[in-house]
């Protein structure tokens, strides 16, 4: 064990075992070890202590309201992409208190909760999350006022990325630039190359740290290799992108499957190709790879913003409201969303109240509740002010487009709206 | 990855100081003027606030409630609000009394542009406790009398019971204020218009190119205040307005006041028309 700090920059190799070592030494300094974990067949970030606890060989296959895990044998460490979790669940956390009053002999005394939580490291996060951390930061530390709680716990944040070697349908980073290599914002990167990883030390947090495996230097060749994982990866993206442009509408959406595949196990659908291809993907030709892989999806950016504000009488926004269940899943589950609403909570005697804040939603009534009435009542509104925050006002106050390309908005809405349809309808691209 | 320098935490933007009423007046059936003071006696003295710019006012166990400052801005140690009963904050705000004390943190937002619009004529255009955002901006014209123009008043309730200030209106006129009222309902003993705000300017002379409109209200009655703005040629770029959102933080995190690219707590209450504009005829955006 080489027990020196490795400056930013290294790159270096370890067997994947190894990895234990590193999630040693990161408990030892103290941190609150999380990653991805498989709970009711879904892969989230939850505590990881050990790499027996990683869903090592699983595959995710997502679509618009399809989110299934299957095991493959040759499946690695992190090939399936995002689950319903991100860091948002740990900065951000869905409950959080912004105040304490205390009610004492002279009058109400208020306080500032401390964050008394131990810092956390994250293991395993994807660019996309990357890029949505950094849109979080605009939110919460780079306007007027400063958030306390989440500044204490992303002060202290510690991120091991993973640069993804496969994508799911519903990933859409190259869109937004935001993927699938990390660039940004990690204190150490990894691939997975064979049977080890590939790590490149991002900060001196991480050149300390990822000193517990037992390392080497990384050959060039290594390197080079886990590059051209990503940029492999990223060309079969554009290039489905590329196909989407001929192909049928719809071509794209689970209707393709048919119900059956709705319901039934991946496998039997025509989608168990891109799962059966996944884990060769180094081996596997790329236009085998494209041939077999569905559609994915991509977002046509260009003069976005201008495009939806100019269309905010659309017809679009009533035929998506005809499905659209106004459950607000779709916020919830995206990683740059950051609504809230601030509540009591008080103690039995009165004399001890809480303001507590949880993640709310542009898709609930209570939302633009005023006395003198809701502002907006209708599912069109609300799905309209998602979509033209999100991608379109977003820009204006944050200088970034508020989507990240994750695809979690699409996964997870039970009725499969997706956004970069609704895009594109609005755009005119569909027939 | 640690980007944040570590180093003194910065006060929290959501802590709330403690205040007592020192005074409270009833002003009209469900509204209360009152008058605050910081217990901190550092915090009262430094606290200033521009005309238009409001307060979070805290009741713990109840919530906290947006709430315009609506007095002096250049009175020292007491911080006056003026409050409707709506819900349930206000509703506990109305039962307390001299001496009880609250939370308020502020201010916050944007201000009435009283210094872009020196030299003008002003229409001061409100309905209801609309008119309390903008009494801070009456004191500081009053003050600066010699820097404006004409200034108008044009002012709106339901019934003669419900207008605000109207004590004080006298003094206003004396110092230079034309006072326009009108109300929905009159009584026996109303002398004055019967109808909306908006009607009010069917009797003015405006010297269009050198008026400025100011409007807080319901968003109809702006929007037809707008409307007879415009009809008299009072330029877009002299048109303020302060408008309302549902507000669960004044620090732009909360997200409920969103309103196409603007917070209302941060780039508003008051917004130049212009900014407006493209979204104040659009159905429940
Ligand atoms: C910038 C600004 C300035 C204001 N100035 C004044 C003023 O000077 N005097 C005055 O009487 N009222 C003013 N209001 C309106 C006041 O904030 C609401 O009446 C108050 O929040 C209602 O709270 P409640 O708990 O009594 O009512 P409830 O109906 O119980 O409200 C529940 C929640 O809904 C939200 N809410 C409801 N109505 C409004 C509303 N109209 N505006 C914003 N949030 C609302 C609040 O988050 C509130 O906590 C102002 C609002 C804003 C946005
Ligand atoms: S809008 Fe959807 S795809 Fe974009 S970042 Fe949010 S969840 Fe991901
Ligand atoms: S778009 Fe889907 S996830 Fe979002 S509110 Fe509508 S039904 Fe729910």
């Amino acid at each position: 064990m080489n027990s020196h700090k490795l400056p930013v920059g290294s790159y270096i190799r370890f067997e994947k075992p190894q990895l234990q070592a590193v999630i040693d030494r990161l408990r030892q300094l103290g941190y609150r070890t999380v990653g991805p974990r498989r709970v009711d067949e879904a892969i989230v970030y939850d505590d990881l202590r050990s790499i027996d606890e990683l869903p090592v060989g699983y595959l995710d296959y997502q679509d618009g309201g399809v989110y299934r895990l299957r095991h493959s044998a040759d499946g690695g460490w992190f090939d399936y992409v995002v689950g319903p979790h991100s860091l948002k669940n740990f900065l951000f956390p869905p409950r959080d208190r912004v105040l304490e009053a205390h009610r004492e002999p002279g009058g109400w005394r208020m306080e500032t909760p401390a964050v008394d939580e131990p810092p956390i490291a994250a293991i395993g996060v994807r660019s996309c999350d990357l890029h949505a951390l950094a849109i979080q930061d605009r939110v919460f530390l780079e306007q007027e006022y400063v958030d306390p709680a989440y500044r204490a716990r992303r002060a202290n944040l510690f991120v091991l990325a993973i640069n993804c070697r496969r994508a799911a349908a519903t990933c859409f980073c190259h869109s937004m630039n935001t993927g699938p290599q990390v660039t940004r914002g990690y204190d150490l990167a990894a691939t997975e190359v064979d049977d080890h990883f590939v790590v490149e030390v991002g900060s001196d947090a991480g050149g300390h740290v990822v000193t517990a495996a037992d390392w080497v230097p990384s050959a060039l060749a290594d390197v080079e290799r886990a590059r051209q994982q990503s940029q492999a990866l990223k060309r079969r993206m554009q290039g489905r992108q590329a196909a989407a442009a001929t192909r049928p509408r719809h071509a794209s959406s689970a209707a393709e499957l048919g119900p059956a595949a709705e319901l039934g196990p991946p496998a039997e659908s025509g989608r168990a190709a891109e799962l059966g291809d996944v884990p060769g993907i180094g081996a596997v030709g790329e236009s085998d790879v494209a041939q077999h892989q569905p559609l994915g999806r991509f977002l046509d950016t260009r003069e976005l913003p201008e495009l939806l504000l100019s269309n905010l009488s659309h017809p679009r926004w009533e035929q998506v409201a005809e499905r659209c269940l106004s459950c607000a899943n779709c916020t919830l589950v995206c990683p740059t969303c950051f609504c809230s609403s601030v509540e009591e909570v008080g103690d039995l005697t009165g004399e001890h109240v809480v303001r507590q804040r949880s993640w709310a939603s542009c898709f609930t009534a209570e939302h633009s509740y005023m006395n003198s009435g809701t502002v907006r009542k209708t599912t069109a509104s609300r799905y309209r002010q998602w979509l033209t925050h999100k991608l379109a006002t977003w820009h204006e106050q944050f200088g970034t487009s508020g989507c990240v390309g994750c695809g979690r908005c699409i996964t997870w809405c039970p009725v499969g709206i997706d956004l970069t349809q609704e895009v594109a309808a609005i755009r005119g691209d569909e027939s | 990855m640690s980007t944040a320098a570590p180093g003194a935490a910065p006060a929290s933007p959501w802590l709330a100081h403690t205040a007592r009423i020192r005074s409270l007046k009833p002003e009209a059936p469900g509204i209360t003027t009152y008058e605050l003071a910081l217990d901190d006696a550092g915090l009262a003295e430094r606290f200033r606030f521009r005309p238009g710019q409001f307060n979070m006012l805290y009741l713990p166990g109840c919530g906290e409630a947006a709430i315009s400052i609506s007095s002096d801005p250049e009175r020292r140690g007491l911080i006056g609000h003026t409050v409707r009963v709506a819900g349930n904050v206000t509703q506990a705000l109305a039962r307390l009394q001299v001496g009880d004390q609250l939370g308020l943190r502020g201010p916050f937002g944007s201000s009435w542009p009283v210094d872009a619009v020196r030299g003008q004529d002003v229409v001061i255009a409100c309905g209801g406790v609309g008119l309390a955002p903008l009494r801070p901006a009456i004191y500081h014209l009053i003050r600066h009398r010699q820097d404006y123009g004409r200034v108008f008043l044009l002012y709106g309730a339901r019934s003669p019971h419900d207008l605000l200030y109207t004590d004080e209106f006298d003094q206003w006129r004396a110092a230079g204020i034309e006072v326009e009222m009108t109300v929905d309902l009159g009584n026996s003993d109303w002398q004055g218009h019967i109808g909306v705000v908006p009607i009010l300017f069917y009797r003015l002379r405006l010297k269009a190119p050198r008026t400025c409109v100011l409007t807080c209200g319901p968003e109809i009655m702006m929007r037809f205040v707008i409307f007879e703005a415009l009809a008299r040629k009072v330029a877009k770029e002299n048109i303020y307005i302060s408008m309302e959102r549902n507000m669960n933080c004044a620090l732009s995190f909360c997200g409920h006041c969103q309103l196409g690219p603007a917070f209302v707590c941060k780039d508003g209450p008051v917004f130049p028309y212009r900014a407006m504009e493209p979204y104040l005829n659009l159905e429940e955006f």
